[in-house]
């Protein structure tokens, strides 16, 4: 009998429709699957897939207008789809337990950690108050937390991202459940906590015997993490098998393009390519023979890497931003602490070039400088050939039409009040560029070169998809005619196949345009794809930089490989087929 | 320790400040009113007395030059607030005559606000029928909205009159106090049950609460244990703002029930323009205004474990 078996899920949310009349939204039609004991099962599904959805109506947690309309959800042979909210709490951390997307907000800010543990086995009375105590203790220290008993006392906002996340694992585990739902667990997190955090629920998973169901929008992770693959799209299935199965040759045209586009696996033999024959080749001649070919095979319609970073011709071209010994000091608690430590590099005209680190390397303050949005506390940034320090009055105007931002998130960076055609055209306006139906003009042509129809014009920023907010961002970056553009984390918080189309969209008007890109990225994978030159920044510090190129196939620093080696996808195309599989590995564990 | 003594102390100096601005305040504005307590007391021609006379009387209680603003404030400080130009008594006796009656009056109130707030509160929160929670939902605006003169006069009305429920002379303690208690308190809970509903219907939609459901939580622990301290501090800060309504209220509540108090006292001092009682009751509102005040900060941090100061 399978642990869990889901049997024609559906689930519809209720909306209020025009008049204010309610109706019924489908988001998740006819789902089915199983998960066998120990096993990891992923779905996998772009934002409005519905795979959130299947998971919170397997634990009941759907949200107050959500309705589980019909379908089995069976938890040992059992169908807990028609249980009362009352019977379903025994079920809920005792059999099934769930760890949460975003570790920032998913621990009660007021109460020490310790005590949001202790309440699972609380709410289920397993134990007086001395053996939860103690219960608490071993398990901090099982999911890696030094010092437990100190750990316990603190709140939640003394801890890091990814210690928060191994308290919320501590919770979903306190209880040995047969299942636990982890819902995009790793989404919030760097590349290399992400990393820990996913062999942390692993090797959980190996000792205990516990079944996951892995519910992520990066095929990255499900590739390495999953026994099986359920891949969703608009509430149904697309495709569901063994992953390696899936991987090598997917069967729906939805998964190959989704392979296609996902960044970790879009040049994947590049990244491990011998790197003695193409090391000092320049960017245009990235796509190798062999990669092509590999690639080609997989998928249908293979967009080859060098459209994205575009050709940079022979010769020395002039540098466009040039940054020299950047420092920020912040002062806190009278420590001055360096945010940003001795930083320097150029971008040649026309080029890419990535600012990579973690969070808290620095990153953002050093594009926030170059933009001269916060004031360095020494060194230089010459734009153009200009000197930025103290630029002020109508030269400082001229640099920031000279130097624009596209920002990360689409959602807040649009007025909601504003349409769309007022959102580009501000910066003609408050530039004072040309008359009414000039700029008019101008602002139809630049949607038109970031391909939206001009139909959209009139609308709203809420009535428009996440990509073509973005598309909205990118045409009012460059309404103004600038020549810099700092794209920070610009495609950060879009779907996989809508930030494929965003960044070939950069490509094609960095050709076009003549455009310089600051690129700031914590995702390698995407960085590989449209920088030409590459900075890795720790601790305030570049660590190591060159071409995107030397970078990627020959890391110098420690730090790059261990990046590296954190995106998520290395495992699942290094792992060797003929190896047994984390399921076997698994019930071999449960048996012996 | 030195960081949180730090904090306490900067706290009280700010407290000083601020009722150092209340006095002078009060004082300037006081001084500034066309006429005065002395003028309505000794105009009355049937009195006699010459403006020269007046004048005289003016300087012989201190109400005019330079010094008197420095002299009153060292009296001030002294706990020695002058006397009443109305009745000639010492204003702190006056005070101290009807305090104990008001503060009787207005702790009531403002524990029965409190109850009827987190009632409504909670109540449109856990009920699962639309128009229940509608309908308590409508309840905060339509307490603000009602006058407390209004509802003191249709009380006794429908309680007193109608019903000969409560007595609208003697009677016990218990129901002299009750009508009265509810006028105030009425008012007063709207703005606190208002803010609760909606810190309580934010907390709950954060992302840490289905993380409780998930773990077998009933809805009655996760609103209980999580949401509910959570939701806390917003509502508190607005309880404590609410005290300067309490203030005014008493004014109005005690003026419609005949009851003796500072509210009734103010009242009488407002209307014979008695400066030195009005200056006195100025800066008692602001002094509780400000002590409430103060303790809601100091609660803050001991409610939310994110605002606890880290000793440097």
């Amino acid at each position: 009998m399978s642990l869990l078996e889901v049997r024609d899920l559906t689930v519809s949310y209720a909306r209020r429709g025009r008049w204010g009349r309610p109706h019924a939204r489908p988001a998740v039609h006819g789902v089915s699957f199983t998960v066998e004991p120990g096993e990891v099962v992923a779905v996998v599904g772009e934002s409005g897939s519905g795979k959130t959805t299947t998971a919170q109506a397997v634990i009941g947690l759907l949200p107050p207008n959500g309705r589980l309309d019909g379908g089995e959800i069976l938890l040992g042979g059992a169908d807990i789809a028609g249980w009362s909210q009352r019977r379903l709490q025994t079920v809920r951390g005792a059999q099934i337990g769930l760890v949460p997307q975003d570790p920032a907000n998913s621990l009660n800010p007021v109460k020490p950690v310790g005590v949001q543990i202790g309440e699972a086995l609380r709410i289920h009375r397993r134990g007086d108050r001395r053996t939860i105590t103690r219960r608490v203790v071993e398990l901090l220290e099982r999911v890696g937390l030094p010092d437990p008993e100190v750990r316990a006392r603190q709140y939640p906002h003394e801890l890091s991202g990814g210690m928060r996340q191994r308290v919320l694992i501590a919770v979903a585990v306190a209880l040995e459940p047969r299942l636990v739902i982890a819902d995009e667990p790793t989404s919030a997190l760097d590349v290399t906590v992400q990393r820990r955090i996913l062999d942390l629920i692993d090797d959980l998973r190996a000792e205990s015997g516990t079944a996951v169901l892995l519910v992520t929008h990066d095929l990255g992770v499900a590739m390495d993490r999953s026994d099986r693959l359920v891949v969703m799209k608009d509430g149904r299935i697309e495709e569901r098998g063994a992953t390696r199965a899936v991987l090598d040759a997917p069967q729906a045209a939805y998964t190959a393009r989704l392979l296609r586009d996902a960044p970790a696996l879009r040049a994947p033999e590049l990244l491990f390519a011998p790197t003695s024959a193409t090391a000092e080749t320049s960017a245009t001649a990235e796509t190798s023979a062999t990669a092509e070919t590999a690639r080609d095979a997989r998928t249908p319609r293979a967009v080859p890497v060098s459209t994205r970073a575009s050709g940079v011709e022979d010769g020395p071209r002039e540098a466009a931003v040039v940054v020299r010994d950047l420092v920020k000091e912040y002062r806190a608690g009278g420590r001055p602490f360096r945010a940003v430590d001795g930083v320097s590099f150029e971008v040649p005209r026309g080029t890419t070039h990535a600012l990579v680190g973690e969070s808290g390397s620095g990153k953002t303050t050093t594009a926030r400088m170059v933009m001269r949005l916060a004031e360095p506390t020494s060194g230089s940034v010459a734009i153009g050939g200009v000197e930025t320090a103290g630029l002020r009055g109508a030269r400082l105007r001229a640099l920031r039409r000279d130097v624009q931002l596209v920002y990360q998130n689409p959602y807040g960076s649009l007025d909601p009040r504003q349409s769309i055609a007022d959102i580009v055209e501000e910066p003609l306006r408050n530039f004072g560029l040309g008359d009414r139906p000039a700029r008019r003009e101008r602002v139809r042509d630049l949607l038109d070169r970031v391909a939206l129809p001009a139909a959209l014009l009139g609308r709203r920023p809420r009535e428009l998809s996440g990509g073509q907010r973005q598309r909205v961002a990118i045409a009012r970056a460059l309404v103004p005619g600038p020549r810099v553009v700092v794209l920070d984390e610009a495609v950060s918080a879009l779907d996989v196949s809508v930030q494929a189309q965003i960044l070939d969209l950069l490509g094609e008007l960095q050709r076009d345009l003549g455009l310089t890109y600051l690129f700031i990225s914590h995702d390698l994978a995407v960085v590989r794809q449209i920088s030409h030159t590459v900075s890795v920044m720790s601790k305030g510090r570049i660590v190591e930089s060159g071409t995107t190129r030397q970078l990627f196939e020959s890391p110098g620093h420690a730090y790059t490989r261990a990046l590296l080696a954190a995106v998520p996808g290395t495992t699942a195309r290094t792992t060797r087929a003929g190896q047994v599989t984390r399921a076997e590995q698994a019930r071999q564990e449960v048996t012996r | 320790m030195s960081g949180s003594a730090r904090y306490l102390l900067s706290r009280a100096g700010q407290a000083a400040l601020v009722l150092w601005a209340a006095f002078t305040a009060g004082y300037v504005l006081l001084q500034l009113l066309p006429g005065d307590a002395i003028l309505i007391k000794f105009q009355n021609p049937e009195l006699g007395l010459s403006p020269e006379q007046i004048a005289e009387i003016r300087s012989y209680y201190g109400t005019d030059g330079p010094g008197a603003y420095l002299h009153t404030l060292l009296g001030f400080l002294r706990g020695d607030f002058g006397y009443s130009i109305d009745t000639g008594t010492p204003v702190a006796e006056r005070l101290a005559e009807g305090l104990p009656a008001t503060a009787k009056l207005a702790g009531a109130a403002f524990a029965l606000a409190v109850l009827i707030a987190v009632a409504v509160a909670f109540a449109s929160c856990h009920t699962r029928l639309k128009w229940i929670r509608g309908a308590l939902q409508a309840v905060p605006s339509l307490f603000v909205s009602v006058p407390a003169f209004w509802l003191g006069i249709v009380l006794i009305q429908v309680f007193s009159f109608r019903l000969r429920l409560v007595p609208v002379i003697g009677g016990s303690e218990v129901q002299q106090l009750l009508l009265p208690v509810l006028t105030l308190a009425v008012p007063i809970s709207a703005p606190i049950a208002q803010i609760l509903a909606r810190s309580l219907d934010q907390v709950r939609a954060q992302p840490f609460v289905p993380v409780v459901a998930a773990k077998g939580a009933s809805s009655g622990w996760i609103l209980w244990r999580h949401v509910a301290r959570n939701a806390l501090p917003p509502t508190l800060t607005v309880a404590g703002l609410t005290f300067g309504e309490l203030i005014a209220g008493s004014v109005v509540t005690e003026t419609v029930f005949g009851r003796n108090g500072v509210g009734r006292l103010t009242e009488q001092a407002v209307n014979a323009q008695d400066t030195p009682v009005l200056l006195a009751v100025v800066v008692l509102a602001a002094t509780v205004f400000v002590l409430v005040n103060l303790v809601v900060d100091l609660l803050y941090p001991v409610l939310d474990p994110r605002l606890r100061r880290v000793a440097a």
